[in-house]
Parts: C-alpha cells; structure tokens; sequence
C-alpha cells in the first residue's frame, strides 16, 4: 500500500458472521487496510479491509472471530496493508504465514517488509523456461520433464503418495552441469499435523533443512490463515529468487485446502457462487498465486513452482484440478489403479503432461533421441491401454499378434519405466534406455514416431553393433 | 466532466458520488493513484466503475475524474511486433519505466511511440477531395506491412495541405481537411472508442480459404478470410498450440494475438520466437506482422473484459487498410468469466452458471465484427477480420453456457478431444465432432490452384473416418477377426489417414507447416493405396498380407516430416514405390 495513513480507532462493531466484522462510522478505511482487533482482555488479532463504503467497513479476521464481542472490542485502522517481513534467515526455520516462528526461534531481524499479495510479473520481463531439471524420476524426467522456472502442479488423490514423491523431487532435483541445489520454499496450506511432521522429519534426515523454509498453517486454524499460507511462500521465493538469486523449488502442499478455504470466506461474505459453491473469481485468484513462478531476464534466480492438490472424490474434472490445469504448464497425474498394483509413483502418463518439455530436451539439452522416444512411448501406451480394454471384452485369444505384443509393452512400461525406488535416482540416459528397452518389445515397424537414424542408434537390436 | 469522490470500493468494483455528468461507459481516473476504470452503471449522481488496476489502499472520499470519453485506443504507425497490456499500454515500455520485473500499478504510458518518426509518402495532393478512409500516404512500419494512412472516420471534404515525403511523428499533424469550412488537421495517429465497431461500405461473403499450414485445418475442416473459428478443448488437449501454429503459419497479412486471461510464459513464447521464425508466405520475421495484447490471467481481471474488444478494434483498423486480418484470442471462456465477476460485484441477476444474461448477446456481437468488407475511401480495397478462439469448458464439458452459446455464432467449428491429446495425436481435433461452413466456399479454390480431384479425395478421407467409427463399435463387441477382409482394409486405410494426414508436429521444422500442394499429395498417396489395395483385396489378397508385403507405408507415415515443401518431387519416389510394391504383391499372389 503506498499511501501511509494514520491509525485510527473505532469500537462500534455492528455485526460480526464468520470471519467477518462489520465496524460503522469510519470514514476513510483503504481497501485491504491492515486491521488490528484488540479484545478486552487484551488478546490482538489481525484482519484486512474488505469492503470500505462511507461509514462502513467490513474487516476480515485472520484468526477467526471466536471469542469477539461488539461489546468492549476496539478495531484499529493500522494505515498500510498487510506486509511480512521476508529474509534469507527465514531458510530453515518454520513460520506462519504472518512470519511469526513456529519453531521456538526468534523473530525474523533483518529482512524486506512486503506486501504477501505481490504484483504480477511483466510478460515483457519473462525469460522463457528451457533448462532441464533431472528429477531423477523416468515418468517425469523421460515424458513430462520439468523446467527450471515452470509451474507443474501435482494431481493426487486421497492416500495417494504425493508428499513422498515431492519429497523425493525436492531432494533428488538439480539442473545438469550445475552443482548448485535448489532452495526449497514450502508452503504448507491447511495441513494435519501428521503431515507437517512427515516434511519436516523428511528434511532433517537428508540433511536438506538448511535450504528449506516451511511456510505452515494446519488443518484446524480459520480459513483466512490458510489462504495466506501460499501467499508468504511465494512472496518468500520470490525474495530469494529475484533479490538473492537463488534457484527456488516452491511446493505448495494442499491446493485443495486452499479453494476451500476460499469458498468458506466467499460464503461468509455471501458472494453468488460459482460452480460447485467455489467463488466465481476462484480462476483468478488460483493464477495470481500459480503465475508467480518463472525467470525473469537480467536476474540469476528463478522459482519453479510444484502445487499438490488433491482431486475429490479422483475426479480430475472437479473445479479445483480443473481450474489448475488451465493456468499451470501442464500437471503430473497420480493414479489409484496404479498405487494398487503396487506401483511407485503411481504416475499416469497418459493424463499427465508438461507443457514446456519440448524446450528443454533433445540434442545439446538431454539426448537427442529424447523428444521421439517420448512420443513413441506415449503413442504406444495409449494404443497398448486401448487394446487392454479391447481384450477385456472380447478376450486375449482374439487379439491380433501386433495387439499382443503391445500389452505385453504396456505392462514391461509400467513395470520397469514408471516404476522405481523411493531413493532410486535416475539419470536421463538410464531413463531414455529403459524406454527403447520396453520399445523392443514392439514390431519395429510400430516406431513410425521415431527417426530411422535414432532405431539404429538406439534400439537394443542394433546398438553397439557396427 | 464529471467530478466526484469514491463512496465504496469491494475489489475492481468502485462506486463513486457526486457524478452529475457521468456518462456510460466513461473513462474516469480513480483515487490519488489515478487508477484507470469505466463507467458501467449510473444510479443518480452515483457512478459505478470497473477499475482496471489493483484497488488496494483506495479509500473513500479520494477523488474520481472523468475524462468525458468512452474507453478508446490509438491506433497508428508502432503497433506492430508490440507487446501490449488489455488497455494497449506498451509493456516494453513499462518495464523501462518501472525498472522492476513486476507491473506496477497507476502507469501512465501512450500506446504509440510520441517521439519516434516515421517516413511518410503522400499519396493524394492538395485540392483532392477526401471522404473516410481515402488513403492520405504510406509508412513502410516494418519489411512486410506497408502502414496506410487513412483519413478518419467522420472526416471529409477538400485537402487543404498535405505534408511532402518526410519523417514524422505520430502527432504531427500530416494534413488538413477543409471540413465545410472548418479546418480539420490530420495526423498519422487517431483514436477509436473499442466497443464500437470501425465502419465500412458493405460486408462480402468469404471466398477464400484462410490457409494455415495444419493439414487437418486446411482439408478436413477449412477456414476462410473473414470466417469465424471457436476450438474449445479441455485443459492439456492442445488448445493453445493450435491457435499459436494459426498465429504462425496462417497466410494473413496481420496478426493479433490476445492472450486473454491466460500464462504469461505463452505470451513470452511468442514474443521469444516470433522475431526468429519466418512467414513462410514470404520469408520475413514473424514478429514484422504481429501485434501481441497480453493480459494474463494474474492480471487484473476487468482489462481482461476491455482486452478482447481492443483486440478486435486493431484487427478492424489493419482490415480498413485493405488486409486480411486473423485474431486470435486465448481464451474467450475468460472473458467471460470477467464479465461474470464483475456483473456479480454488480448484484447483477445471474442466468445460468452464474454468467450474466446478457452473455450470449456480447458474445454474438463479438464474432459479428468478423467479416470481409469494402472498406470505406478510396482506392476500392477488401479487407477481412478472421475470429479465431478457444475457448476452455469447465470439466471439458462442451454442454456449458460459453462453449453453447459460442456455437451458434461461429461456422468453424475444431473442437480438441482430450483423449486425441493423451495419444499425443496432435493437433488433437476430433474429426467426427468437427464442422466447416466454408467447405463449399472454398473447395474451388483448391480445385483451381492445387488439385482437380481435391474434393473427391477430400470426402474420400472424411467418409473413411465416419466408416471406422461405425466399425469400431463393431470390433469392441466381437473383435477385429471377425471383420470381413474390406471392412479390414476400412480400418487399416483409417490408420494411414491419421498417422500420415491428420497427426501434424506442431514442433517439427518440417512437419510444422504444410503446404496446400504438400497436403494434396500425402491425400493423393493414401487415395492411391486404397485404390491398389480395395483392388487387391477383390482379388481374394487378405489385408494381413498387404500390411506385411507394402514396406513403404512407414516411409508415407513419416513424409510429413522428412520431405520439405519444396522438395515435393520425391513424393513420386513413393507413388512409384507404392505401386510397384502392389504389382509384385499381385504378381506373387497370381492375381
């Protein structure tokens, strides 16, 4: 907020309804003005202006409205808006989302005030994404690769292991030729507490919490806190990439926490409701925390951005996986029918996609093999789930000889492609073999997706011979 | 004008008092930081305004100026290979200004360049009678796009002076028009209020395909000049590619590309790759005939609403000048979505899913600014605005208000299949859902310029698709064995139409762009084996044995992407090979 006002106080509350309270006869409250309410016995809760009209103004709780009465509450007008204070000191340490510590250590010191809800980046500024970032993961790294500066959410489902694989990426993540590892910005929106432990055990045990900052807000704390929680982590990340010119991984660990947070303060201030009750603006508000992630020219640092949301109910056309799709640069798509046939990451690839891979792989990047065997394999594992259903119905016997060999493809694909170690870390090449691998198995005039000169180059049938 | 102070603000939405003179749709400046909104309701002296900007930190009591006009853009010389925001502010600028990577609120900025000049060569000489739109002189803006000067709009009579050959400035003034008496001057810049349409003498019918390099585009669901495209698609299937080959490859003199509420890497893609990557129309910089608007999705979300008519606006202004004209707008659903936002901080009565009523009329009227005309003034020239969208359904459900209504007003129809795009079959349109008006209307352009037989082979390909479709739920119930020895054939001939016609690598240099002739011979080869093989078949040979015995069928698949458009001769190699390989097979099977 650039205008600086002076405090002003008022304790005529008129009504108050959720996280919502109604203060009459103030005169001059800015929109999104920092608010502070003191209860008579002294307790201080912070809230920001969401409705300012001549002599009313309707002041959103951060922490909820329990406990406040119109009786003996004074609200105070504070003059700015909401700013945290934001420091390198914050990586490995735990804080709320108002920058308070949680982890018994002492207040952040020296450190830049900002405004949590950040600008939108100039797309004259934006440096386009085209490093390549191993995760180590073949399901990823060989068919939706992920780039340094995109944001490439994580579909899950409930019980699906998502925080294992991002752990996993966050530990295994580096770009080729650099030794420099990623800084990891989580934002932990509305997590149980179980949760909250796994991360923090996760880090302590691969020795990586000194370039973690956990942003954390839990599952029982009002919606509000929640639906900062991913506003200070990118407002962090976006300190550290673009003022400290540190690489930035921002994890952002339970979308789904956050829409609905969003949808219970939509409703508390009887917003008409868009589908499925979330907020008509839920789109908007969704891009202006994805599309903080990227590069920006003349600046070393960059943030890209892993959301995990989790779909109700597996449903990958419920608004909140579907508005994201819409802004994110693809998504990686985790499966329960592959979870249940034991298979780590359960990653399906056929409803996955990362939109900025072909930018980042191929000759002088990855392999120059890497953009053909990524069709192929996408082309022949379409086909090969197609032919399973085809065979569940008519039967195996009735398939034709080149039907046959693609199921057999589809399950060597899912059994030694997608699927791998916890702690197994892939290196592009090792994937890329596995894929021509499972490739053999086909006719060879199947590969009409890749180049005569790779099948001789790469294919086990011809390589290393002369 | 009028002049008032802010009474309420709840988000883009701000109400303002003591606005005696307002008028509808009036640009007013909002608060110290002079936020730019438009008047969208007057209920007494009480303005209600859409600001374009962040609202934070406005309180009431700061002031609200009007500026006695509607929401207009400048339009002259400096458009081109720009990058600008919904309002046309120039963001290359902005960032100069700023000297920060985020857009900072309340800047002020013109669209075009106030001190750079421009050569400007007169075409008409003093005592000439002017009427609107006459052509007064030239720029040479950029290697492709010759900038006319034309007279506005509104103004005529007899030139009093004109400017000899020179460089000037956008506000210099270049001529003046004795206007009954009254001395109008004219300069190379003016003005035009977006959401009303530029005039013209009278609107024609489209007769030419608008051609765009993607087979299935081109061939199986064809676009003219002038025509009107919606491509709704799920998230993922494709919907953003399509529109960025269109942007690439399409044979229009001018592009404008709206990324309306969508990801600011897109909009740096282009801006990233359109100076490298050559028209092939005429081997100059893309970026030479392309006006880029972003306002991307994190971007306030009432120039969201504003973007789409200023892009339109633009398309009009170029298409006055006598060009063809393709708008791209990525994606309408958001848009609307705009439009939904702010009728419902409104209190509007919503209709269904929530979008305001009034939905379907703005979206009609939208796509009627699409059209080939006469344009106004002299000489006689046609121009044309060609409306390409996407459009992005909830779920991907096609059934929703803007994908319905969108329908109605288009006659292009490329609808994206989700499953299409999870094959990595791109571009993902599916044939069985898609539709073209202009079939009809430019089929005798490709019989005269390309191939007699164009229309023939054409419905040979669609008709083979329906057929497979049909078969295809015939397979899923007793399985391919069973199919009789044709019927087979049906679905192997089904197979080369998609891999070798309709999957088009947007990102392969050779396969990105077809040409009309190059197109025309892969349809020709698949023509021909269904030819050789149906003749094969009757002669009792089983589709198993082709599909072993004719070895050149992957060399067909990948011709798309190893034979170059000028180097179509080699499509020979394959006809002969092609049918040699059938004779043998006809031969060794006594036939």
């Amino acid at each position: 907020m650039e205008s600086s006002m002076n405090v002003r106080e008022y304790s005529n509350i008129s009504m108050i309804k959720g996280p919502l309270v109604m203060v009459q006869g103030v005169a001059d409250s800015a929109y999104n003005e920092l608010v502070e309410v003191e209860m008579p016995n002294g307790e201080k809760r912070r809230g920001i202006v969401v409705d300012s009209q001549k002599g009313i103004s309707v002041v959103q709780v951060f922490e909820g409205t329990r406990g406040i009465s119109p009786v003996g509450t004074t609200v105070r007008f504070l003059g700015r808006g909401l700013e945290v204070k934001i420091s390198e000191e914050m990586l490995g340490r735990i804080f709320n989302p108002l920058g308070d510590p949680l982890d018994n250590g002492p207040m952040v010191i020296k450190g830049e005030k900002r405004d949590i809800n950040g600008e939108p980046l100039n797309p004259a500024v934006r440096d386009y994404p085209e490093e390549f970032i191993q995760t180590g993961i073949s399901a990823i790294d060989g068919l939706n690769s992920l780039l340094r500066g995109q944001k490439l959410p994580i579909f899950s489902g409930s019980g699906l292991p998502a925080n294992i694989l991002a752990a996993q990426i966050a530990k295994q993540a580096t770009v080729r030729g650099e030794e420099s590892n990623f800084a990891v910005v989580f934002g932990a929106i509305g997590v149980r507490y179980d949760e909250a432990l796994f991360f923090r055990k996760f880090f302590e045990e691969t020795g990586a919490i000194n370039r973690v900052a956990l942003i954390m807000s839990l599952a029982n704390e009002p919606p509000v806190m929640k639906t900062l929680t991913p506003k200070t982590a990118l407002t962090l990340a976006e300190y550290l990439a673009f003022e400290q010119d540190m690489h930035v991984l921002a994890i952002l660990i339970d979308m789904t926490n956050y829409c609905e947070a969003l949808r219970e303060i939509s409703a508390s201030k009887e917003e008409v409701p868009g589908r499925g009750g979330y907020p008509g603006y839920m789109y908007t508000d969704l891009a202006q925390t994805y599309e903080r992630a990227g590069k920006v020219v003349g600046k070393k640092g960059s943030i890209t951005q892993m959301p995990i949301l989790t779909m109700p109910n597996d449903d990958i056309t419920h608004p909140i996986p579907d508005l994201t799709g819409y802004i994110t640069e693809g998504q990686i798509t985790l499966d329960r029918s592959l979870y249940n046939k034991g298979i780590y990451p359960p990653i399906n690839v056929l409803m996955s996609l990362s939109r900025l891979a072909k930018d980042g792989i191929g000759e002088g990047k990855t392999r120059d093999d890497h953009k053909d065997v990524s069709n192929q394999l996408f082309a022949a594992y379409a086909k090969a789930v197609d032919t399973r259903g085809l065979a569940a119905i008519i039967g195996e016997d009735s398939l034709s000889d080149t039907d046959k060999k693609y199921l057999m493809f589809g399950d060597a694909f899912e059994r030694k492609f997608v699927s791998q170690g916890v702690n197994e870390n892939r290196d592009i090449e090792t994937t890329l073999d596995i894929g021509w691998e499972v490739l053999s198995i086909l006719p060879e005039r199947e590969l009409t997706n890749v180049k005569v000169d790779f099948i001789k180059k790469y294919h086990p049938a011809y390589r290393g011979k002369k | 004008m009028a002049q008032g102070k802010v009474a309420r603000v709840n988000g883009p939405l701000v109400v303002a008092e003591g606005m005696k003179d307002a008028q509808m749709f009036e640009v007013v400046e909002v608060g110290e930081p002079r936020l730019v909104g438009e008047i969208t309701r007057i209920e007494g002296d009480r303005a209600y305004i859409q600001v374009y900007e962040d609202t934070s930190g406005i309180r009431p009591g700061e002031p609200v100026v009007g500026s006695g006009a509607p929401l207009s853009v400048e339009l002259g010389p400096g458009l081109l290979g720009q990058l600008f925001d919904g309002l046309l502010r120039p963001l290359g600028e902005i960032k100069e200004v700023t000297k920060s990577p985020f857009i900072k609120r309340g800047i002020k900025l013109p669209t075009l360049n106030r001190e750079k000049k421009w050569h400007f060569v007169p075409k008409i000489k003093k005592g000439d009678k002017v009427e609107p739109g006459d052509i007064l002189g030239t720029v040479q803006e950029t290697g492709l796009v010759e900038h006319r000067i034309l007279v506005p709009p509104y103004v005529h009579g007899k030139l009093k002076e004109i400017v000899t050959e020179g460089d000037y400035r956008v506000e210099d003034n270049v001529a003046i028009v004795d206007m009954n008496g009254d001395e109008v001057p004219v300069k190379m810049m003016q003005k035009w209020p977006v959401r009303v349409p530029r005039p013209f003498k009278e609107k024609l019918d489209p007769t030419q395909p608008l051609l765009t390099g993607v087979r299935i585009l081109d061939t199986i669901f064809p676009m003219a000049k002038g025509g009107t495209a919606a491509i709704p698609g799920p998230f993922g299937s494709g919907k953003t590619v399509t529109l960025q080959s269109l942007s690439k490859w399409s044979e229009a003199k001018i592009v404008i590309y709206v990324g309306c509420g969508e990801r600011g890497n897109e909009m740096t893609d282009e801006l990233r790759s359109f100076p490298k990557l050559k028209d092939p129309w005429t081997g100059r910089p893309l970026l030479e005939r392309t006006v880029l608007v972003a306002n991307t999705s994190n971007m306030p979300v009432a120039a969201r609403e504003a973007s789409i008519y200023v892009g339109v606006t633009l398309a009009e202004y170029f298409r006055d000048q006598g060009y063809d004209v393709l708008t791209v707008a990525d994606s309408t659903s958001r848009w609307a979505e705009a439009l939904r936002d702010l009728g419902g901080r409104m209190e509007e009565m919503p209709a269904e899913e929530g979008f305001p009523s009034y939905l379907s009329s703005r979206i009609a009227e939208y796509y009627e600014r699409a059209g080939r005309v006469r344009a106004l003034g002299n000489p006689e020239r046609f121009g044309s605005v060609t409306l390409a969208s996407a459009v992005s359904p909830p779920g991907g459900d096609f059934t929703e208000p803007v994908t319905s209504t969108t329908l109605r007003f288009v006659r292009v129809f490329w609808p994206l299949d989700v499953s299409l795009a999870q094959a990595r079959h791109y571009p993902a349109v599916n044939w069985l859902q898609g539709f073209s008006s202009y079939v009809d209307l430019v089929s005798d352009w490709w019989i005269k310029n390309v191939d007699p037989d164009w229309r023939i082979m054409r419905d040979f390909m669609v008709r083979t698709l329906l057929r497979e479709d049909e078969l295809k739920q015939i397979v899923r119930l007793v399985g391919p064995e069973s199919l009789a020895e044709k019927d087979k054939l049906t679905l192997e001939v089904a197979r080369l139409i998609k891999e070798a016609f309709l999957k088009q690598n947007a990102y392969d240099d050779i396969d990105a762009f077809s040409s009309p002739q190059k197109q025309a011979r892969i349809m020709k080869l698949i023509y021909h084996y269904n030819q050789y093989a149906t003749n094969a078949v009757e002669r009792g040979i089983p589709v198993k044995k082709i599909a072993d015995k004719i070895t050149v069928v992957p060399d067909i698949i990948r011709s798309k992407a190893t034979i170059k458009n000028d180097e179509l001769q080699k499509y020979d190699e394959l006809e002969n090979k092609l049918k040699a390989q059938f004779d043998e097979l006809l031969k060794e099977a006594g036939a």
